[in-house]
């Protein structure tokens, strides 16, 4: 049947129809669709691999650029005291700040979770990780007036949890327990346990490999007494975070414990507070005795000032820039990897340059780009003429040339580095040769490795065989007997190489130069041996982040930059010469 | 790798089958060291006389300690820790032992007593600067120069400072890629007094200042990563002078013979021992802390000495120092702290370097990548 005779049949009767009825179109689409889904189903288990192992590690680890939640876990009260500090004046934050801090600092000291935030800030602010690693060891000295003070009004009592407890503890301030427990777990980095964790852990308990009781679900096995929560509203919360850190964290019972200074410190804050004085002189529950006691201790010494106590500390607590650095990146959500992966940094107005002997990034992308460019180029250069050969000699002699060329190829990347350091160095083979042969002085040996003369020496040599491949496959359907019509035509040598044979070798070369400026760009390993300092890659600066520095978020907005840069390349090659014109093979 | 995936694959089984060994100790151990001759002292002084003692226990090394702290880190991050017991110098156990990693130990109760009852405390004394530390030596960082390379007519080097020298002493020079010492010699050799250094380098004009000496020989200099590159450069003639630690020097000249001079002045003197990284299972703990009870007592720390030319740490192990296990030549001459050796000596401060070492490493290469 031709098209117009069914052209007319349909507009005779209406849609053509199968046997069952069913208008043909339809049920053509339906039996596509399961065939479409027939083949889903033989890709879905790739499919699903891919995405499990590849996909999803690789967007865990870019959404690291951004994430920034460890500045509020680790100073949550602080940071919601510092909203209304205004960071552009050169003024101090006010004294609440400086209260909020040393709470939040002595929780964290005890964590020990303070020198993380530490590095985290430090990467905004050179300088600032000391002050948080030495300020961590002095959090248990602040106010030690007040609690010696109280301390020594009975020390039998205050040392004794029980008597703690009596005063403290009872049935009720679950919503304040809870809010500590979230607080320890945000703090300690740990995901509360949801329903699918659960039942994971229900699985492994049947299977005989119990998980750990998760932080979110263990029995505290302690309350707030509502009448002290009442009276002394600083102490109770602190005692609050005490009991939660003694029970997940070193497995104590909290009514035996003597809590830390930071509740001491609140108490003294309680005990001064002038709506509260007179409350203490009539109070009559447990432990009133001591407290009158204690009450009357601290009414001695001057009120606690936390500006002064933390400059004691360490006097870099008063100088504002601390401070804005804290403000600025208080955010969960943060540029900060990516500013600084373009030598920039967000100050309290707005994005600024970093300081000159912070600036490295830009550099180093420029550098990695330039020299993938000349190794592009010197692959090209040295590949052609042995891709010539190899589509041009007698199929014996080129399957041996083939064989040198592969062989390399084949050779451990490490191996082949190494080679390179024996050859390059100052005393090596290519040297010793030169002064043997008279060409360079004894002094004057050439600087060959750990510089950027090495790193592209080596690389050449390692990518070479990504040129020559796909120049040969492209040159073996170039029929030799197009060279000999141009030169029966009268063109020269170089007239018929060419106007000829060049143009049609171009797809190779395309291809070669993608494959080799695509891995040099992200090389690694060769440039980290034999590039000293100035033939590194940027790339060695995302190793050096990811396993040294362990600034992971920086490392993933370098890779994340890297990852673009090499996506607008390729779109800028696909626009000018073509994707199509790219051949991997004949 | 093969190290790392054999305290993979033990951690795994560890996890799998905690029944089996919970109460008993685990029969196998990682240790971390340094690599290269040093590690093989350790080997020979305490993992070869340990193992003899216990049937079947098998000890992995591995030679990671240069990046102690941040693999530690990522090993927490990761909530595997693989590691039983690691090698690193005091700054990083006092790193390690604030930021959680290092585990606490009680000097009294987990290390041994000496001979003659003196307790362990007492015995290591000022060596435990920190409450997870270990300690095992005292080594320096000194500076080793090829005696063949010396120009004619110059008096060979003595002095760290000569390594600024490179009209004096033309020729590579190879310097630890961190800035821990590196710092300190730079800003002592342009004219900050001994006692001024670290409050100098606490300012920015400080750091300027010794990263603006260091740049006098910035394109002279190979940056090393691990401490036996220093004696492999210096033994193929690639550089004229570099830093190492002073045992590396003394088994690349007294034990592989190379013609290697060292220059003892202002050599850094610094502390190495052991920590054990916080959190291990039961298990692995008590073998741990079994080997560790062995590996420092008296004895085993001066057996090290035989093998390598550092200090043992605790002061019941110093006369019991004699002659190389080998070679039969007295160690005490090699030592950092023979007197002739140790004329001037730069006592590192591993307490400052602890809380400045994130800020100076981030600043450090930075300027080694510009």
């Amino acid at each position: 049947m031709t098209d117009a005779t069914m052209d007319r049949g349909s507009a005779d009767s209406g849609p053509m129809r199968a046997a069952d009825g069913t208008p043909l179109k339809r049920s053509l689409a339906r039996s596509l669709r399961m065939q479409k889904i027939r083949a889903l189903a033989l890709v879905l288990p790739l499919l699903i691999f891919v995405l499990v192992t590849f996909l999803a590690p690789i967007f865990d680890m870019l959404f690291r650029s951004v994430e920034n939640r460890i500045v509020e876990d680790t100073l949550p009260a602080t940071v919601v005291a510092l909203q209304d500090w205004n960071p552009d004046q050169d003024e101090l934050p006010p004294e609440d700040v400086f209260r909020a801090v040393y709470f939040d600092l002595f929780l964290a000291a005890e964590a020990k979770k303070h020198t993380r935030l530490g590095t985290r800030l430090n990467y905004e602010m050179p300088g600032i990780s000391s002050l948080f690693r030495g300020s961590g060891r002095a959090m248990d000295d602040v106010a030690k007036d007040q609690v010696e003070a109280i301390e020594d009004t009975d020390k039998k009592a205050w040392r004794d949890g029980a008597f703690w407890y009596s005063i403290l503890g009872g049935d009720a301030g679950q919503a304040e327990i809870e809010e500590a427990r979230s607080r320890f777990i945000a703090l300690q980095g740990e995901s509360a346990r949801g329903p699918v964790g659960q039942s994971w852990c229900a699985v492994r308990g049947v299977l005989g490999a119990p998980c750990a009781v998760a932080p979110n679900r263990t029995d505290l096995k302690f309350g707030l007494s509502p009448e002290a929560m009442a009276l002394l509203p600083r102490t109770s919360r602190q005692y609050a975070e005490f009991g939660v850190f003694a029970v997940l964290e070193d497995g104590d019972v909290l009514q035996e414990e003597d809590p830390w200074e930071a509740v001491y410190v609140a108490m003294a804050l309680d005990l001064t507070d002038p709506a509260i004085a007179p409350r203490i002189a009539s109070y009559t529950g447990p432990g009133a005795e001591q407290l009158q006691a204690a009450a009357a201790a601290v009414a001695t010494l001057p009120a606690i000032n936390f500006k002064d106590a933390m400059a004691a500390v360490d006097e870099e607590w008063l100088d504002p820039e601390v401070w804005r650095t804290i403000k600025v990146n208080s955010g969960r959500y943060t540029s900060g990897y990516f500013l600084n992966a373009a030598d920039l940094k967000l100050g309290s107005d707005g994005v600024e340059v970093r300081p000159e002997n912070e600036r490295i990034y830009i550099m180093l992308f420029k550098r990695t780009l330039i020299m993938s460019l000349i190794i592009t180029g010197t692959c090209i250069v040295l590949g052609y003429p042995v891709a010539w050969l190899l589509a041009n000699l007698p199929s014996r002699r080129a399957n041996l040339m083939m064989i040198l060329v592969l062989l390399p190829f084949w050779t451990s990347l490490l191996v082949r580095t190494s080679a390179w350091k024996v050859m390059l160095q100052q005393h090596g083979v290519v040297n010793d040769t030169l002064v043997w042969l008279g060409i360079v002085g004894e002094t004057g040996r050439l600087a060959l490795i750990n510089n950027q003369t090495g790193t592209i020496i080596a690389m050449t040599h390692i990518l070479l065989p990504f040129m020559i491949l796909p120049l040969y496959s492209v040159m073996q359907t170039i029929p030799p007997s197009y060279l000999r019509a141009a030169k029966s035509l009268g063109a020269n040598d170089w007239t018929a190489f060419w106007r000829v044979y060049f143009p049609q070798s171009v797809p190779g070369i395309g291809a070669g130069s993608i494959l080799v400026f695509i891995l040099a760009i992200g090389y690694y390993i060769t440039p980290e041996l034999v590039g000293g300092t100035t033939g590194t890659f940027i790339s060695n600066r995302i190793a050096y982040h990811i396993s040294n520095s362990l600034n992971w978020g920086l490392a993933a907005a370098l890779g994340t930059i890297l990852l673009v840069a090499v996506l607008v390349l390729y779109w800028a090659y696909d626009r000018i010469v073509g994707i199509d014109n790219v051949k991997l093979g004949g | 790798m093969m190290i790392k995936k054999i305290s993979a694959l033990a951690a795994c089984t560890a996890l799998v089958a905690p029944a089996a060994f919970a109460a008993d100790m685990a029969d196998e151990m990682t240790i971390v060291s340094w690599g290269g001759a040093y590690q093989s002292s350790q080997v020979n002084a305490y993992s070869d006389p340990y193992k003899a003692k216990n049937d079947g226990l098998e000890v992995v090394w591995d030679e990671s300690s240069a990046q102690a702290v941040s693999k530690l880190r990522a090993q927490s991050e990761a909530g595997n820790i693989t590691w039983d017991l690691v090698d690193v110098e005091a700054a990083d156990a006092i790193r390690l032992c604030d930021e959680g990693l290092a585990m606490e130990i009680d000097p009294d109760e987990d290390l041994a007593a000496a001979p003659d009852g003196t307790s362990a405390e007492d015995d290591f004394g000022d060596m435990l600067v920190s409450d997870c530390f270990i300690p095992q030596i005292v080594f320096s960082t000194t500076f080793g120069y090829r005696t063949d390379m010396v120009p004619d007519g110059v008096e060979p080097p003595t002095s760290a400072c000569d390594v600024f020298d490179t009209e004096k002493y033309p020729g590579k020079r190879a310097l630890n890629k961190q800035p821990i010492a590196n710092m300190e010699w730079a800003l002592l050799c342009d004219g900050v007094a001994y006692e001024d250094v670290y409050d100098a380098l606490e300012t920015d004009e400080g750091v300027e200042r010794a990263l603006a000496k260091l740049g006098t020989i910035k394109d002279d200099t190979i940056w090393w990563t691990a401490s036996a590159q220093t004696p492999e450069l210096l033994a193929s003639g690639e550089i004229f002078m570099g830093s190492a630690y002073n045992g590396r020097l003394f088994s690349a000249i007294e034990e592989k013979k190379q013609p290697i001079g060292m220059a003892w002045d202002w050599q850094m003197f610094d502390l190495d021992g052991w920590i054990i990284p916080a959190g291990l299972p039961e298990d692995r703990l008590a073998r741990v802390k079994d080997f560790v009870m062995f590996a420092t007592d008296t004895q085993r720390l001066a057996d090290q000495a035989k093998y390598i030319s550092y200090g043992p740490a605790r002061a019941s192990s110093a006369p019991l120092v004699g002659k190389h296990a080998t070679l039969g030549i007295e160690m005490a001459p090699h030592m950092p702290t023979d007197p002739n050796n140790a004329e001037n000596t730069f006592v590192n401060n591993y307490d400052w370097w602890a809380d400045h070492r994130d800020d100076l490493d981030a600043k450090f290469q930075a300027w080694l990548a510009q």
